[in-house]
């Protein structure tokens, strides 16, 4: 049987003329001939050009040529222009560094419109499928993560093989990888002290066991107490959403520290001399069991839910005792889930800022010793590097393992639910042990909340004067009403309507670029798609201490300088928090058949029409979720931005870790309440508005991970 | 209603792969215009994947698609001019019946009203008159084809194309629709390419059948061509119930005969030549009659009363064969000794070598 000559090409190829590529080369020669090419306004390229700057001349011949190219429907022609200028532009802005111009509002626009430009044009010719919809998703998502993800870190981590004078070092870069200052065992022997990476590790053992079996004893009382306590369920999911990570090592602080509360009782009463044991390994301890365990209650939560009543029903009927059952049913099926659980508080741990940088005391650990590695008095971006690639190895071990381990097949529990029956009891002596454990942990965690609440309105909680005083709302939040507008004169307000605006901005931008992967991901078929998918996740693995080094030292000079502004904490949490995104559509995706997209094409719908009248429509719940966990996630972060936030753009939460730095506790405490309202505030808004059942419990569980 | 444009269908040498599967493995067919054409085959047989490569859902990896005389092989689901019903139905959840149907004509850039107009008079066509408000989860199963059927002829398209269209509904029903589907099609002159499995309801509705087995087409014909003279075992014991038989044909002036397991039997030949050959024989054309009286002897091996019919099984020199009587009166008991006839003119002999038509 004869074939067709084109049997090499089993894609669709469209048939008209590109009509977006055209109008995309008119916006690259708008942004060429009218808006300013670099940062901070100025010149545009064409200006530039005319005014002797030779190297803006070839983008754009290029602009006008692609606009020729896609006006006579010459794809191939198209795809090549893009290519050559994209890699033209960026060549000539490298080659100049330091020296020239950074980019700015013009260049960025070209170079989104050229890569736009080529992802269509090689669609056209039939990659992706013929489809350019997806071509043009797929390529600028891509684009925009190696930019603000791999280009960062990648250069961050060479940054470890140079000294502190700009020159190549690979053998003190060894030497820092190396040192006993990482990974010496003297604390084993007695004696010295131990390196900053076996203190972060046993660390984040300790925490990962800690909390992965405080997250069991809850979940077994929640499962077998059946809806009675449906109330801790909520709390535990909601708990991790609107809490700063530093919020918990502050109420310790006022409970447990030398002056704190409670240490006052025990000292007035039982002559318990006070002390600074919370400082330290202790303090940081409680302080992540405390801030990580609702994460391993919900996943654990889910695991034995999704352990069907009927097996440990069949099981009883087959004559087994409880203990056998529980031994033989119940523990191999949640294995997976408690190695996970382990795994993951083990990751939390390592990656946590806001705890350890009030409480670790001389206990350093890695993330706030990169922290004050870059921002210390030393200033040693080489050490804070080798640092951060010991971090980011001890954490891509982790994932690795969970990965090997695991894999998906505990995330699979995370959304089962029990087919009916009722949960075998557990044994007496053991639901005593577990509800009398579980009902004190629910307490403790109560407390350091109401402290944390109420301590904003006392004299100074830090010290256990307890008079009613209003006066750090007052200098933090005061407003002055007195020349007619009111002027927001509190020392808070700026970090606060900073932090507003930024997560707000940043938010819908996160759940379009989490969204859309997640579209073309589950969707669509290509070449590289479960490269595509490594890509959009690999964010999550990647502490959020290591971002902020990476961007610090590959966001500070020329052509990529975006340090100091606005923007670059925007595009912080945009990439940090876009798994969350990732993971959220996917799963909401996983329940919208795809015949409905089908439908939709051979309807003879464009890629665009079926994404935005069949896909997002249904996706409503996916979209709402993402929105509101970007903006609590941008709201409460800490450990990235702490790099990037400056005096005129700072962040609530770096505001706050200043004033603990500085020992102004009643003030921290008294923000750190604003926030926490603040955002149940805004969480129980959008669930009275989109109702709860929308905020699938699932998509807490999952979503609180990677959040530090 | 007047059609401007051909529907006919052309599949030259189209295999689909998957890694190393063939899941449509060198499929070559023509539709007809104004015919409808049934893919039928077991399941997983490539079906589904053919018909999805008539809609541009998937890409074919070799050969070519033509529909209306054009090459479309290279065109997207959404540069075709076929629609298509699918199995699940596949209605927006989030959209009206109205929104559903005017869903095509507003994508081909139609007006508003024009787009109304095309879904109402297609909505009325189908009976869905005063449904228009509704979700398509506030409709019964049946309206729900329905309304998926005038979605999907509201923008005329050439060929439209169904998926096990009755699969999802329940037993009575799947007789009303396919005969409204047929119906339809007739009225309308429409090019309709339909998968099923069901061998019953393939007959029922088709100008031409094509048979799938493996990835391959086993046979083509009209209902009456596939069921009378079946070209392989396969197709013989697909297409209803056979009793299949190997011997040896053997084909004199005076008549033909087929012998198997010592005993011969007169056959119609149907121009077929002496030598090994494997026979057909319908079950209902075997009359199970008393011992002696019919070219086979054997044993009432079961009779299961049905009330229309009795099925036997009777152990022969040829096999146990199955046959299903009429005469319930004179019904036979098990072990009993009994003969079995059949006209020569019921015996289908099956080509020896499975060759598919390609
Ligand atoms: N997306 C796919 N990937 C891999 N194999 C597939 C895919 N779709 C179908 N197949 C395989 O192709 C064969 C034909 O499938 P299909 O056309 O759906 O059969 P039918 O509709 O006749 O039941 C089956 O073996 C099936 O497993
Ligand atoms: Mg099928």
């Amino acid at each position: 049987m004869a074939n067709h000559a084109e049997a090499l090409a089993p894609v669709f190829v469209p048939v008209a003329r590109d009509r977006v590529a055209l109008a995309l080369a008119g916006v690259a020669l708008l942004a060429l001939v009218a808006l300013p090419w670099a940062l901070g306004g100025g010149a545009s390229a064409l200006a530039r050009a005319i005014g002797g700057d030779g190297a803006y001349w070839p983008l754009l011949a290029a602009a006008v040529a692609l606009a020729y190219a896609a006006w006579r429907g010459h794809d191939r022609a198209s795809a090549a222009i893009c290519a050559v200028a994209l890699a033209w532009a960026f060549v000539h802005a490298f080659a100049l560094g330091k020296t020239g111009p950074s980019f700015g509002i013009g260049a960025a626009l070209t170079l989104g419109v050229l890569t736009a430009g080529l992802a269509r044009s090689v669609a056209r010719r039939g990659a992706f499928h013929g489809d350019a919809t997806v071509a043009t998703i797929v390529v600028v998502i891509a684009a925009l993560l190696l930019v603000f993800i791999f280009f960062p870190v990648g250069k961050s981590l060479v940054a470890a093989l140079f000294d502190a004078q700009g020159r190549f070092a690979p053998g003190l870069a060894a030497e820092r990888l190396l040192s006993p200052d990482v990974w010496g065992l003297g604390c084993l022997s007695g004696g010295t002290r131990c390196g900053v990476a076996v203190n972060s590790a046993l660390l984040a053992t300790i925490v990962g066991l800690g909390s992965t079996a405080i997250g069991l004893v809850l979940a077994l009382v929640v499962q077998r107490g059946g809806s009675r306590y449906s109330g801790v369920t909520r709390l535990m999911s909601i708990l991790p959403i609107i809490t700063p990570p530093f919020v918990l090592a502050l109420a310790l602080v006022v409970l447990f520290g030398r002056t704190g509360v409670v240490t006052g009782w025990l000292s007035d009463w039982f002559g318990i001399p006070r002390s600074r044991w919370l400082y330290g390994l202790p303090g940081v301890t409680i302080a992540q069991l405390l801030t990580f365990s609702p994460i391993a209650f919900m996943l654990l939560l889910g695991a034995l839910q999704a352990i069907s009543p009927a097996l440990e029903e069949a099981a009883q009927t087959l004559r087994a005792s409880r203990w056998r059952v529980f031994r033989t049913v119940t523990w191999p099926l949640l294995r997976p889930a408690l190695a996970n659980a382990f795994l993951l508080g083990f990751v939390e741990s390592l990656a946590d800022f806001g705890n350890p940088i009030v409480l670790a005391g001389n206990y350093e650990v890695l993330s706030t010793k990169i922290f004050f590695a870059v921002a210390g008095a030393q200033h040693d971006p080489g050490r804070a590097a080798a640092l951060a690639t010991v971090l980011l190895g001890l954490t891509l071990v982790a994932f690795w393992l969970q990965q090997r381990w695991i894999g998906r097949r505990s995330y699979v529990t995370v959304s089962g639910k029990g087919d009916g029956g009722i949960p075998a009891p557990l044994p007496r002596a053991v639901w005593l042990g577990c509800f009398g454990f579980a009902a004190a942990w629910i307490v403790f965690t109560l407390a350091c909340y109401g402290i944390i609440l109420a301590g904003g309105f006392v004299k100074d909680i830090g010290r256990g004067d307890m008079a009613l005083h209003l006066g750090h709302f007052a200098s933090g939040f005061g407003i002055d009403f007195s020349g007619g507008a009111p002027r927001f004169t509190g020392s808070a307000w700026n970090s606060l309507f900073t932090t507003i605006e930024v997560a707000a901005v940043a938010a819908p931008l996160t759940a379009a670029v989490g969204l859309l992967s997640a579209y073309v991901i589950t969707r669509h078929d290509f070449a590289g798609r479960r490269a595509f998918e490594f890509l959009t996740m690999v964010s999550f693995a990647i502490p959020g201490t290591v971002i902020g080094v990476a961007y610090i030292v590959a966001f500070n000079v020329a052509p990529l300088e975006l340090t100091g502004g606005m923007a670059i904490l925007v595009l912080c949490f945009v990439f940090r928090n876009m798994p969350v995104g990732v993971r959220a559509g996917v799963a909401a995706l996983a329940q919208i058949d795809k015949t409905l997209d089908e439908a939709s094409s051979t309807l003879r719908a464009s890629t665009v029409r079926t994404l935005t009248r069949v896909i997002l429509p249904l996706l409503k719940p996916a979209i709402v979720a993402t929105l509101v966990f970007s903006f609590t996630h941008a709201m409460t972060a800490v450990s990235a931005v702490i790099f990037l936030a400056t005096a005129k753009y700072n962040l609530a939460t770096v505001y706050i870790i200043g004033r603990v730095e500085a020992g102004e506790y009643p003030l921290a405490i008294a923000y750190s309440s604003v926030l926490i309202v603040f955002m149940l505030a805004v969480l129980l808004a959008v669930q009275a508005a989109v109702g709860e059942a929308r905020l699938g419990r699932r998509s807490a569980a999952a979503l609180t991970v990677g959040h530090s | 209603m007047t059609r401007k444009v051909s529907g006919e269908v052309v599949f030259e040498g189209v295999t689909k792969r998957y890694g190393d599967v063939r899941a449509v493995d060198d499929v070559s067919f023509r539709v007809a215009d104004g015919e409808l054409v049934t893919l039928l085959g077991p399941s997983g047989c490539g079906k589904t994947t053919t018909l999805r490569m008539v809609a541009g859902l998937e890409a074919v990896s070799q050969g070519r698609v033509l529909i209306g005389g054009e090459d479309v092989t290279l065109r997207a689901a959404n540069e075709r001019n076929v629609s298509m019903v699918f199995q699940s139905y596949a209605l927006f959840p989030h959209m009206t019946v109205l929104e559903n149907v005017c869903y095509g004509p507003v994508s081909m850039r139609a007006s508003k009203d024009a787009a109304r107009e095309l879904a109402a008079a297609k909505l009325a066509m189908l009976g869905l008159t005063g449904f228009e408000k509704r979700l398509p989860s506030e409709l019964s199963g049946g309206q729900q084809q329905r309304v998926a059927v005038a979605r999907s002829l509201v923008l005329e398209p050439a060929v439209l194309l169904f998926d096990e269209p009755l699969s999802n509904l329940d037993a009575k029903l799947r007789r009303r629709v396919r005969e409204e589907i047929r119906e339809l099609q007739q009225q309308l002159q429409l090019t309709v390419l339909y998968v099923t499995h069901d061998q019953e309801e393939a007959l029922a509705v088709s100008d031409t059948v094509i048979v799938m087995d493996a990835g391959r087409i086993a046979q083509q014909g009209t209902p009456q061509e596939l069921y009378e003279a079946p070209n392989s075992r396969f197709l013989a014991d697909f297409i209803g119930d056979a009793n299949l038989i190997d011997g040896e044909l053997t084909v004199t002036a005076a008549g033909a005969s087929f012998a198997a397991g010592g005993v011969a039997a007169p056959v119609r030949a149907h121009g077929a030549k002496s030598g090994p050959a494997t026979l057909a024989l319908r079950p209902h054309e075997l009359r199970v009659v008393a011992a002696g009286e019919g070219v086979l002897e054997g044993v009432c091996r079961r009779a299961a009363y049905l009330g229309s019919r009795v099925e036997y099984v009777v152990a022969t020199p040829w096999g146990e064969l199955l046959a299903f009587d009429g005469d319930v009166r004179g019904r036979r008991a098990r072990d009993e000794a009994v003969g079995i006839a059949f006209d020569p003119r019921a015996a289908i002999l099956v080509p020896r070598q499975e060759t598919g038509n390609r």
